[in-house]
């Protein structure tokens, strides 16, 4: 695959790091990447990677945008109230990168659909707002043998970790589902933290497919906004873990 | 002092705080705002909300048909 004038120009500011390179960039080109969950985690993952002009971006959302998802799901606009999530975020990908090809999946990730669709690509990027999604993530991406991110976010503090096979999974992690948002006050959260935790997961992505430097993989990143202290926790394989406890890949 | 009343009967979570909030913080020290909700489930999580931000809040009175009063002290 040649690149076109064009192509070297757009792309210029990856070709020019030492661990991508032409070939780096060709790799993005050719990866495709799938974003579970369009709102602000995944929105800065859908605008970056299709800045870097990964080959496929799909993205999977069954919700509606919402006046109240604006303040942080920036790939959303105010005229794009009441349209679907993914409609809405694969107009600005597309605007954004013509050379993208946007898969629009309008609807939830399910038991049922979760190994068909993530087939079709070579890495998912998990940013939805509940412990279910975040659980089919891991188990279908540990059954399929797929390499994926997965984030979180709590008020002023964001979380992310990265899976390959073999590595620590999220179950490994977090065993059981945690306590989720037990008063409306929870509901709280900076727009920007969402931004920071989805660009560490694009950045992820983006590594993964290029094979440049280390994959936040065995570790969970934990940040806080309020003093901006991030700090890496080693996580260590679960033997007997309920999703990769069984995998016959050595742990790495 | 003075007693600032604040219905979210019809409000549901999260915008039920968010008005309690907006409520809260325009409390001199000393105002009491009476907060009425609907249902049994703000009717626990306001209380909590409100102390985690370190305001007094007094027992919650039944106020009938499913709706309860709150009283946070500044
Ligand atoms: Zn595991």
């Amino acid at each position: 695959m040649e690149f076109t004038g064009e192509d070297i120009i757009r792309y210029s500011r990856n070709i020019l790091l030492p661990e991508v390179g032409a070939r780096g960039q060709e790799k993005i080109r050719e990866g495709k990447v799938l974003v579970v969950g369009a709102g602000g985690i995944g929105s800065p993952v859908i605008l970056y990677l299709a800045a870097a002009g990964v080959g496929r971006l799909g993205i999977i959302d069954g919700d509606k945008v919402e006046l109240s998802n604006l303040q942080r799901q920036v790939v959303h606009f105010t005229g794009d109230v009441g349209r679907s999530k993914t409609a809405s975020a694969a107009v600005k990908a597309r605007a954004l990168n013509p050379g993208v090809e946007v898969v629009e999946i309008d609807e939830r990730l399910s038991a049922g659909n979760a190994a068909g669709i993530i087939s079709g690509y070579d890495f998912v990027v998990e940013g939805s707002d509940n412990f279910e999604t975040k659980y089919l993530v891991n188990d279908a991406c540990a059954a399929a043998g797929k390499a994926f991110c997965t984030g979180g976010l709590s008020r002023f503090e964001g979380q992310a970790m990265t899976r390959v096979p073999g590595a620590a999974c999220y179950r490994c992690l977090f065993p059981e589902e945690g306590a989720g948002a037990e008063t409306c006050a929870m509901a709280g959260v900076l727009g920007a933290v969402a931004g920071i935790t989805g660009t560490i997961l694009a950045a992820e992505a983006l590594k993964y497919l290029s094979g440049a430097g280390e994959l936040l993989t065995n570790s969970l990143l934990s940040f806080d906004a309020r003093t901006m202290h991030f700090r890496r926790l080693e996580v260590r394989r679960r033997p007997g873990c309920a999703s990769c406890g069984d995998e016959s890949i050595k742990p790495r | 002092m003075a007693i600032q009343e604040l219905d979210v009967t019809r409000d549901r979570c999260p915008i039920t705080f968010v008005k309690t909030r907006i409520a809260l913080d325009k409390l001199l020290p000393g105002d009491v705002l009476r907060v009425r909700v609907s249902g049994d489930g703000p009717a626990r999580n306001i209380p909590r909300s409100a102390a985690e931000l370190g305001f007094a809040v007094r027992p919650v009175i039944p106020a009938g048909d499913d709706t309860y009063i709150i009283e946070i002290e500044r």
